[in-house]
């Protein structure tokens, strides 16, 4: 029998105060699409950093194809057969496709640059395996799909055997991510090995043969696809049993809260992002924003909350128009922000966990009289609210820094939420939680709706976006391309709305 | 105004221009290679005045001009050798490393000019480059005295602006350097040795620096005095900024400023009643406004960012 494409032997990562990979042993073998399953942070990206040599493994092996590997950059796991296409695409925006896929190759008449004769050869390689994308277009140009299929192609022109993908699927529609599994089978018939690292269970059940859990750096087993269930792999994921079923009674919604009108806006780059975009949302309610990254989120909720002026059109809060108004004006309308990334917008980290709950209140009593801070009610408040929300930290005059992502974003909701809100934005507000914080925000999402506030939850996650709206509107290029009820939503029809291939009519 | 006019139509002008601005571009064109590998070329005025004190050394124990340039090239590599090691071993601040090593070498060039020479007013004088007239070309009308009539490292200047172009743009070296000043994680990954780029890069600004700085001491005049440069390595960084960061741009930009500083040499000439001072300011004014419009939408991705590898340096 061969060897195994690729096999760890006890693979040990120690970082400062955390263990990332304790004795992890693996074997992927030739022809089998390999799913890493684990929670953020479970070591999934570190081990294949380590396969990939970006890492040194503290202690272990990596054999590859029966023979041991000690690799001390990429350039060597490259040489070797070992591709990787990254969760944040390694694409020089200003580059060409050709030039993306042919960097750091030898060319034909080296050291010449070869461009026609590259595109002709990543022409090819696209046309073999259904990786469409124009060869001489520059890849800031691309979709993310695309860019992805270019970093695809990138492995494929070095010839790679094992591919190693880090959460592939986060930024395609449920359409592109079934081309890539396509994909993917086709270059596991020939032979090749695919590792996929995932968090989403319905997915690495749809196109492994085997997985593997990872844990707290650990492997907990590896089990074959055809006979795992969903459940199984997530009580191995996560230790406990999860319930996937966010519970919510039915939604009461009362009158309108959020109204924007044919907001038009433009982009960092002086582009049009928001196309005349129109919704509403209503007290008790939450209204789903689903669309693949980069089609106007950002602008839409920059809009809201006043970062960003629009062009034309209207955003009211509770029937007063407060387009124009700066940020500060807009949070004392009640106006509540979970931005998209926690450590640049929503918190300043190296301040201490009770300065960023104030954050947006300080200046007014009692945390503050005549200009001067009032540290001991501030302490009081704080202390008071991270015992509400649950934040586990020492004390609330650490830096916020030193708290896990879920604390962190505990300290967000602390402060958006205890405000008593009118409308809540909220911008993948569990990005790189894990399942136990993921399931605190919700909840905490799901009591304010009860209690009346309407939510706008935007997000890029599917599952995210179904569990837990009463509507959904999916936005493509800066237009909402249509409206359905969150009960029932049929994944494909969104997907075909995501993709900007489908429009609904009635758009109210 | 008809006598601007006129010293803006004259061959003499043209010459001038070409000829001031040629210890720009030298130094522009090397630091195109900095900046483009990611790294401010911020320090190209110390690697100027280096050069321009070891091209005088050199020229003057020597007695040959051409061993004063390749001291300058040395110096001023010397100079870029240990900006690398700080920007790119030690991942210093770029802006700070480049202002603390631009005074260093007013410093060190002034101090060394002293101790060889003392400190006395009389001018020491060291042997130039002779101009070199391209035989045929340099006795057509019109631009035969403007072109063809010039000291080698003036043409050399103008014949980098082909190579740089070509090197950049048309060789797999060219594309791991920008890839480098692009996105040099991405680089990394593909088996590109990044901080080798960025050494080398800069390394390059150096010599070609210096080769620039040797104008002044050992070409246009034949002497040193101390911060020669006068700026000329910051109006240099300017026109790489103006030229939006291409070969080609950065080429007119040295001319655009060239052309300022030749100009106001003659309007002085002229003794028009405008205090000279305020006429010595008008290249660097120039500069000014030239970046106030440019913004920086065109800028290698990556430039000033210090490049870590992933999980640190190298065991």
């Amino acid at each position: 029998m061969a060897p195994p494409m690729l096999e760890l032997r006890g693979i040990t990562k120690q970082f400062p105060g955390v263990l990332a990979n304790d004795n992890i042993n693996l074997a992927v073998e030739p022809g089998e699409i390999h799913a890493l399953l684990g929670e953020n942070g479970s070591g999934k990206t570190t081990l294949m950093n380590i396969v990939y040599g970006l890492y040194h493994a503290d202690a272990g092996e990596v054999r590859f194809e029966g023979r041991p590997l000690r690799m001390t950059s990429p350039g060597e796991a490259i040489a070797t057969g070992i591709g990787m296409v990254h969760q944040h695409f390694m694409l020089v925006q200003a580059f060409s496709v050709t030039e993306n896929v042919i960097l750091g190759m030898r060319c034909r008449r080296e050291p010449l640059l070869d461009r026609d004769g590259g595109a002709t050869e990543v022409q090819a390689l696209s046309a073999k395996y259904g990786l469409k994308v124009d060869p001489r277009a520059r890849v800031w140009q691309l979709s993310v799909g695309e860019q992805q299929r270019v970093e695809i192609l990138k492995a494929l022109y070095r010839r790679a055997r094992l591919l190693i993908l880090d959460e592939p699927t986060s930024v395609l529609t449920p359409q592109e991510t079934e081309e890539l599994f396509e994909i993917l089978r086709a270059l596991a018939s020939e032979g090749r090995s695919v590792i996929f690292i995932s968090h989403k269970l319905h997915e690495v059940l749809s196109v492994a043969d085997r997985i593997t859990v990872l844990r707290r750096g650990r492997v907990i087993d590896t089990v074959r696809a055809a006979t795992s269930s969903k459940e199984g792999l997530a009580r191995m994921m996560v230790g406990r049993e999860v319930v996937f079923r966010v519970n919510k009674p039915p939604a009461r919604p009362g009158p309108v809260v959020l109204e924007v009108k044919n907001l038009q806006a433009l982009n960092q780059k002086g582009l049009p992002a928001l196309k005349g975009l129109s919704l509403e949302v209503r007290a008790g309610e939450i209204l789903g924003i689903a669309g693949v990254d980069g089609n106007g989120q950002k602008e839409l909720t920059e809009c809201l909350i006043g970062v960003t002026r629009p062009v034309r059109g209207e955003v009211r809060v509770a029937g007063e128009n407060i387009t124009g108004l700066s940020p500060r004006q807009i949070c004392r309308r009640g106006v509540a922000v979970i931005p998209e990334d926690r450590h640049r917008q929503g918190l300043v980290l190296p301040m201490q966990v009770a300065e960023n709950i104030m954050f947006g209140n300080f200046y007014r009593p009692p945390f503050s009289r005549r200009g001067f801070l009032q540290l001991g009610v501030i302490h009081d408040v704080a202390r008071r609210l991270a015992a509400e929300y649950d934040i586990r930290t020492p004390s609330t005059d650490i830096p916020v820094a030193n708290l896990s992502g879920g604390n962190q974003q505990k300290v967000i909701l602390a402060r958006e939420l205890s405000g008593q809100p009118r409308l809540i934005v909220a911008m993948l507000p569990t990005r790189g939680l894990d399942v136990g914080a993921t399931e605190f925000v919700h909840r905490r999402i799901i009591d304010a709706r009860n209690s009346g506030v309407a939510v706008l939850l935007v997000s890029t996650e599917l599952e995210e976006i179904l569990s837990l709206s009463d509507r959904i509107a999916v936005i493509y290029e800066g237009e909402i391309m249509g409206l359905v009820p969150g009960d029932g939503a049929d994944v494909h029809e969104l997907g075909l709305m995501m993709a900007g291939s489908k429009r609904l009519a009635a758009v109210s | 105004m008809t006598e601007i006019l006129g010293v803006l139509l004259s061959a003499n002008f043209a010459f001038a221009s070409i000829r001031m601005a040629s210890p720009l571009l030298l130094a522009a064109m090397g630091g195109l290679f900095s900046e483009r590998a990611g790294v401010l070329s911020l320090g190209l005025e110390g690697m100027m005045l280096s050069g321009t004190l070891a091209a005088f050394l050199g020229s003057y124990y020597s007695g040959s001009p051409w061993v004063g340039l390749l001291a300058a090239a040395a110096a001023g590599g010397v100079v870029a050798l240990v900006y690398a090691a700080a920007c790119v071993t030690f991942r210093a601040n770029q802006v700070v490393a480049a202002v603390g090593l631009n005074i260093l070498a007013v410093g060190a060039t002034g101090l060394a000019f002293r101790g060889a020479f003392g400190v006395t007013h009389h001018l020491h004088r060291a042997p130039a480059f002779q101009p070199i007239n391209v035989p045929v070309l340099s006795d057509l009308p019109v631009v035969g005295p403007i072109l063809f009539r010039h000291l080698f490292p003036v043409y050399l200047a103008f014949l980098l602006v082909p190579v740089v172009i070509f090197v950049l743009y048309r060789t797999t070296w060219g594309l791991k350097l920008r890839s480098a000043g692009e996105n040099p994680l991405a680089a990394e990954t593909l088996g590109v040795k990044v901080e080798r780029m960025r050494y080398t890069g800069i390394i390059i600004s150096g010599l070609l620096a210096g080769m620039g700085g040797s104008l002044l001491s050992t070409g246009f005049i034949s002497t040193f005095m101390e911060e020669m440069t006068a700026g000329r390595g910051w109006i240099a960084f300017s026109a790489i900024i103006f030229g939006k960061w291409t070969p080609i741009g950065t080429f007119l930009a040295t001319m655009l400023f060239g052309a300022a500083d030749a100009l106001q040499l003659r309007v002085q000439a002229l003794g028009l009643a405008i205090p000279y001072q305020l006429l010595l300011l008008f290249p660097y004014l120039l500069t000014l406004c030239a970046l106030v419009l440019v913004g920086r939408t065109q800028a290698p991705a990556a430039l000033g960012t210090p490049y870590e590898r992933m999980g640190g340096s190298r065991k």
